[in-house]
């Protein structure tokens, strides 16, 4: 029976890849463990072992081909005995419907910029733009923004030779030398900390943790040294640091490498904390965070780095930290987002316009300082409120979001606040139990709707 | 006191170091002595009136004091040059009297006084002074360290000839991110001293029970980080061994570090009644070590009459008195303070938010 080769996952959050190069051709004789390809992932080149010994039928998928989705039929194997003839070509819409499996429907990249692509990506900005994903955005803005002061350098851990762990710094130590774009050891207590010093030496780190997970290692230099010493001295001591990375529920790495601290660090007088969802935020906000005399927590999410936007074509795009950006406007209910649950926050308005509730779609964008002044208008002018995060429930982003409403919007609420975010349970690895453990479409749409049912006329 | 020559031994990795600096070859010139010896003085002084504070319940909170370990910040001060900066732990009165920071800041900021070098917003564990390239001051028993790391980075990314001295108590060397930083400062090669300042106790804890392996000095080695044992109450041994690990650092070779044997005469904290060490224990350093004792021995020696030394007295008096009336006339903070220092301002206006 011919063995099916598929597109390999080569990564918790890996999609699709590009086919870059095969190492055998139709006919070949290959054993198991023998290099047949190499494929390129959002993150890496990485080589595809053949998985049985056999001879190569055919080669499906070309060298060169964009976009192959996971487990997409590449090649044909032949075991022993077997020849062309007991093939069973796959149709050719087959690699496609193999590829719709993705964890939860809502991480549909398209359906999330399809989305986007309706509303302004910045309602001041009337210029060209150029379609980036969030990855490549972060890297530019940190090329920018060397280019223009060379106090500002990068380190963490694989920022420089390995082009990242998550490649967001591509290309930066070919630019800037190994003197401004410097791997660290792990150590991320003693790097954050030199971080720390060095901007109290008048330089200006970027400090990229591989994951938020790994600050916690860090967070007493986070919160003892970077955002408390200008107070303890008087206004003398800033620190002018920009401490990012992915942050938020990664794909099946379990409760250690999935969670959101947009809390534990909002908590924190001291700190500006930022959470951007599309390319053009992300790009902003982190020239904003890199310019900003102060410490900035700035909050990316892995699985958003793939996904493209249109980015305004200007060295000198700022978005300022502290504003929240209405992305779609309405009037039953207001829905307030950040990160990755933006997107989600979008598809569940499309699906309430479907069931004749108008929902207005509130970016977050920073988490601290607040937009409070946003929410509360729109609010006041939709009379619900449904906020939502991916991270942890209790003392998170929405019991604060909820408590702010309630002291400057009270009289205008005509239901209680809801809110939707992960369960309160370390993140389970099992795949219906992540799911279960996230905050999906489903579950705004619900929230909604309770906000609605009985209140609405 | 004797000059003793410094004892130069090649050390094989494995090997404790054998060296302890104790004495000195080149005897500054006696202005420098003096002004050592002065500056140690007002130190002394200066916790001395500060615990009595205390005791009065002008300052609160934590109080750490220096007195017995004053030769360890003068000497390395004294072979410091300009832009050369300090970070220390939360036993820090005396490092910022010795980086030249004002007697009156630094009491009034004990007292929680407007005049305080934080504003009254620090306390004794907090304080700083850029204009005097002292760095903190800070609270966390070990955080300090890769601090000063990064202030050494920063002195070697702008290709500035400095060091940042970075001082450790022997309770931090035992914290994890003391060695995170030995080895990104050694594997950059980056221009810190770290002047482990070894007063025996960590908080209550002899250092024997906390502390595996051999000197604390040799607490490098494993980075090829070179250390010294030093007298810590010997001002002239510290200076010695000062000048040369500076010169060291200065030199491009990376990271050394001083393990300074000293003692504190008093508890860790003044809530410390000190009940894990005998009164002849502290009194026998006192009496046989006394860091201030040696350099007075010293300055007679130079021929430094007792009415000089007694001027000098007299001065550092009236410095302490003058800035404990200040601490004490200084007025609180304004309430409106409470919400000051949180952020820096925005100066770009591109960066601030419309809302």
């Amino acid at each position: 029976m011919a063995i099916e080769i598929k597109m390999p996952a080569l990564s918790p959050t890996m999609e699709e890849g590009t086919l870059a190069k095969w190492l055998v051709a139709d006919g070949d004789d290959v054993r198991s463990g023998d290099v047949i390809a190499e494929i390129e992932t959002d993150k890496a080149t990485m080589e595809v072992e053949a998985i049985e010994d056999g001879k190569i039928g055919q080669i499906l998928v070309p060298a060169g081909t964009q976009h192959v989705k996971v487990n997409a039929v590449i090649a044909i194997l032949l075991e022993d005995g077997e020849s062309a003839s007991d093939m069973k070509l796959p149709t050719p819409d087959a690699p496609a419907e193999a590829a719709a499996t993705p964890v939860t429907d809502d991480t549909n990249p398209s359906a999330e910029t399809a989305q986007v692509a309706e509303t302004e990506v910045e309602t001041e900005w009337s210029g060209n733009s150029t379609s980036l994903t969030v990855r490549e955005s972060i890297r530019d803005a940190m090329a920018e923004e060397m280019r223009r002061d060379e106090n500002v350098f990068i380190m963490g851990e694989e920022v420089a030779e390995y082009q990242g762990a998550y490649k967001v710094t591509q290309g930066l130590l070919d630019e800037f030398g190994s003197k401004r774009v410097i791997d660290t050891p792990i150590t991320e207590q003693g790097f954050a900390g030199l971080g720390v010093g060095a901007a109290f030496g008048e330089l200006r780190p970027i400090v990229e943790f591989m994951t938020f997970n790994f600050a916690m290692q860090a967070i007493d230099q986070i919160i003892n040294s970077a955002a408390k010493t200008l107070y303890m001295s008087g206004g003398q001591m800033g620190c002018p640091i920009v401490f990012r990375g992915p942050n938020g529920a990664a794909s099946r790495v379990a409760a250690q490498h999935s969670q959101c601290f947009a809390s534990w660090y909002a908590h924190c007088p001291g700190l500006k904390v930022v959470a951007p969802y599309s390319a053009a935020d992300a790009k902003g906000l982190l020239k904003a965070a890199i310019r900003d005399p102060n410490p900035v927590i700035f909050l990316e999410h892995e699985v958003l780095y793939g996904q493209s936007f249109d980015v305004p074509d200007d060295d000198d795009w700022i978005v300022p930290i502290g504003k929240a950006n209405i992305l779609r406007s309405g009037s039953d209910v207001t829905i307030v987002a950040f990160s990755i649950m933006v997107g989600r926050a979008l598809e569940a308005a499309d699906r309430l316009a479907e069931q004749g509730i108008s929902a207005e779609v509130i970016d977050l964008r920073s988490i601290r300082p607040l937009d409070s002044a946003t929410i509360v208008e729109s609010v006041k002018r939709t009379s619900r409120l449904v906020t939502c995060e991916e991270g942890l429930p209790f003392a998170g982003i929405g019991a604060e979001i909820a408590m702010q409403v309630m002291e400057q919007a009270f009289d205008w609420l005509d239901a209680p606040i809801a809110r939707v975010t992960g369960k309160d349970v370390p993140m389970p690895y099992a795949a219906n139990l992540e799911a279960l453990a996230l905050p999906q479409i489903d579950d705004i749409v619900a929230a909604a709707r309770s906000t609605c049912d009985g209140f609405k006329g | 006191m004797t000059a003793k020559a410094e004892t130069k031994r090649k050390r094989g990795p494995g090997r404790p170091p054998k060296t302890v600096i104790s004495g000195v070859n080149d005897m500054p010139p006696t202005k420098d002595l003096v002004a050592m010896y002065k500056d140690m003085l007002l130190i002394r002084r200066f916790e001395e009136k500060a615990g009595q504070l205390y005791g009065m319940g002008q300052i609160g909170g934590f109080c750490h004091l220096y007195i017995g370990q004053e030769a360890v910040v003068v000497g390395l001060q004294s072979a410091s040059k300009p832009g050369d900066t300090v970070v220390t732990s939360y036993r820090d009165h005396g490092h910022m009297l010795a980086c030249g920071m004002d007697a009156d800041g630094v009491m009034a900021e004990l007292t929680g006084r407007e005049g305080g070098y934080s504003r009254g917003k620090g306390g004794s564990m907090h304080m700083f002074s850029r204009e005097k390239n002292f760095f903190g001051g800070h609270g966390i028993v070990g955080a300090q360290v890769p601090i000063g790391v990064g202030l050494a980075f920063s002195h070697k990314y702008k290709n500035e000839p400095n060091v940042c001295m970075t001082y450790l108590g022997d309770g931090a060397v035992n914290q994890g991110q003391v060695y995170e930083s030995f080895n990104m400062a050694a594997l950059w090669s980056l221009p810190v001293v770290f002047v482990i300042e070894n007063n025996q106790y960590g908080m209550g804890t002899k250092v024997t029970r906390a502390a595996a392996g051999r000197a604390l000095a040799d607490r490098g080695m494993a980075y090829g980080i070179p250390g010294k044992q030093v007298d810590g109450m010997d001002v002239l041994a510290v200076r010695t061994a000062a000048l040369e690990a500076l010169a060291y650092c200065r030199d491009g070779n990376g990271p050394y570090i001083l393990e300074m044997k000293t003692y504190r005469y008093r508890g860790h904290s003044m809530s410390d009644p000190a009940k894990y060490r005998t009164r002849e224990e502290v009194d026998a350093m006192r009496k046989q070590h006394d860091p201030i004792d040696q350099i007075r021995e010293l300055l007679k020696n130079q021929h430094v009459d007792d009415s000089r030394l007694k001027e000098i007295d007299s001065a550092v008096k009236a410095t302490v008195t003058k800035a404990t009336e200040f601490a004490q006339t200084s007025p609180e903070p304004d309430p409106s303070e409470l919400f000051t220092d949180i952020l820096l301002p925005l100066t770009d206006n591109k960066l601030v938010a419309k809302v």
